[in-house]
């Protein structure tokens, strides 16, 4: 079954959690040619608009992060970097420059820098633990109820989600977990509009197929040895990847 | 076809989203209040390392914010209220377990730093002794460019080091007011001064037999008639005086 890429991009808003939306919808809902109140703000009190900054954007930093590398206290790490380096590249633009600054994309933009940086640090270092096997470490600030609704609701597609080759996964997060819009994810990653689409397509295709591996054989990639012809039409059946 | 609305991997994706955890801004973002001091009022910023920045108000209120930004450059927002330990810290003259953000210096400056913090209220060392003290017994210029770029003074009290002849020396606010802050904590500068004019910058006591700094408590304890001056540790040791186990003047070799 494939994916209409068009179709998913102007209505996945719709089947969207409420909660990222609320935090999308002050940036997303203005209309264009408005000044956006975080860029106002940032322009006149650097300290104060990056308060504004901050706490707009964390939720949509903190999740890209923790889904793209899939430990808490990493997405963390790199959320806090991220945000300090916008701030110090703040301290150098000029009003004209905040001006024009696209925050959103601009601060995915530094995200993904940081995460680039700190993964090539790490691949001249010895490995760490394989992505799926390090729990994540509990955050003593959430309570064990919403502790377990998140380990419930993302742990086993979170998990599908690292399985994915970095490219379709970082396409993939951005634009339907953040729900960045393609032309905003295509500036983030610096590549064609065109390719961020076949990212998602090709990463949604084969999150798809993870998400019904053993039972779908057509679903599944021809590498998979486990092809016993059975029920084609469960693409819901979650439980059966692993 | 499957439409996106009733996707339920896609429904699943989106509710992948989750808010930041709480407090993660203070990992980011410094922040600041301001505080009664021993000498008026202070501007402090801190981060979740600890005290970063200390800053007389009325010298620096303009630009405390620019200054903190140039060195630290760090967001810097305003705190509800002091960090845990500052108050008692000031009003006492004793760090305590107050916990201070250092990150910004270099090893050396660090070093410097931490030796300055062990010298207790109402006493003075000679530069020199911080840089035996830290091991680099050559570095005295260098203690002293450390000392004054101190980032949190009063709190690590780089007041306490001065000129072995007395001079109190430069410092972050400027050499009255560290002269005001070491005669309010009780230092006895003209005591100090005068014996550096006889060339005395160590004292023993005949009955014990122990050298000291001239403020050590131990050297101002010594009764008048027992007391000796020295000029240096090798004139003390050459006549039968071993240097104190508390302020530690074999830290210096010669005045």
């Amino acid at each position: 079954m494939s994916i209409n890429v068009d179709e998913c991009n102007q209505c996945s808003v719709a089947g969207v959690d409420t909660g990222m939306r609320e935090i999308n919808s002050r940036a997303g809902a203005l209309p264009p040619d408005a000044v956006d109140p975080v860029v106002r703000a940032l322009g006149d009190d650097l300290d104060a608009g990056f308060a504004e900054l901050f706490g707009t954007y964390k939720g949509l930093v903190f999740t890209a992060a923790l889904r793209l590398c899939g430990r808490w206290a990493d997405a963390e790490d790199y959320t806090a970097e991220a945000f300090l380096r916008a701030y110090r590249a703040l301290c150098d633009y000029d009003p004209e420059r905040i001006a024009a600054l696209r925050p959103r994309a601009w601060l995915m933009t530094i995200l993904m820098n940081v995460w680039r940086n700190s993964r090539r640090t790490a691949a001249r270092k010895p490995p760490p633990e394989p992505l799926d096997k390090a729990p994540d470490p509990v955050d003593p600030r959430e309570s064990v109820e919403a502790a377990a609704v998140r380990h419930e609701t993302g742990g086993e597609l979170a998990r599908l989600l690292s399985r994915l080759p970095e490219d379709q996964r970082t396409a993939v997060v951005l634009r339907h977990v953040v729900d960045l819009p393609i032309a905003e994810i295509a500036t983030v990653l610096g590549v064609p509009e065109g390719t961020v689409k076949s990212h998602i397509s090709r990463g949604l295709h084969r999150l798809r197929a993870l998400t019904t591996a053993p039972t779908t054989p057509h679903a599944t990639p021809s590498t998979n040895p486990l092809t016993t012809s059975k029920s084609t039409s469960h693409s819901t059946s979650q439980g059966g990847a692993r | 076809m499957m439409t996106a609305n009733h996707d339920p991997l896609l429904t699943g994706l989106g509710a992948l989203s989750t808010d930041a955890p709480a407090g993660l801004l203070d990992r980011v973002a410094a922040r600041w209040v301001r505080v009664p001091g021993p000498i008026g009022e202070l501007t402090v910023a801190f981060t979740d390392h600890g005290i970063a920045y200390v800053r007389m108000t009325e010298e620096d209120a303009e630009d405390f914010a620019g200054s903190f930004r140039k060195r630290f450059a760090r967001p810097l927002l305003p705190a509800d209220r002091p960090p845990a330990g500052l108050l008692p810290a000031l009003r006492s003259g004793k760090p305590g377990r107050l916990r201070f953000d250092l990150r910004g210096l270099t090893g050396f400056q660090q070093d410097v730093l931490h030796a300055a913090q062990a010298i207790p209220k109402g006493q003075v060392r000679p530069y020199a002794w911080i840089a035996r003290q830290i091991g680099r017994p050559k570095a005295v210029r260098a203690v002293g460019s450390a000392l004054a770029n101190n980032p949190v003074p009063l709190l690590i009290p780089c007041h306490r080091v001065t000129r072995s002849d007395g001079v109190v020396g430069d410092y972050v606010f400027g050499s009255a007011t560290k002269e005001t802050l070491l005669r309010a904590e009780d230092v006895d500068l003209d005591e100090v001064r005068a014996l550096a004019r006889r060339h005395v910058f160590y004292l023993g006591s005949d009955t014990t037999g122990v050298v000291c700094f001239p403020t050590c408590h131990n050297a101002r304890r010594i009764t008048l008639e027992h007391r000796h001056g020295f000029r240096s540790l090798t004139e003390a040791a050459a006549a039968g005086y071993r240097p104190c186990q508390t302020c530690r003047p074999d830290m210096v070799l010669t005045a």
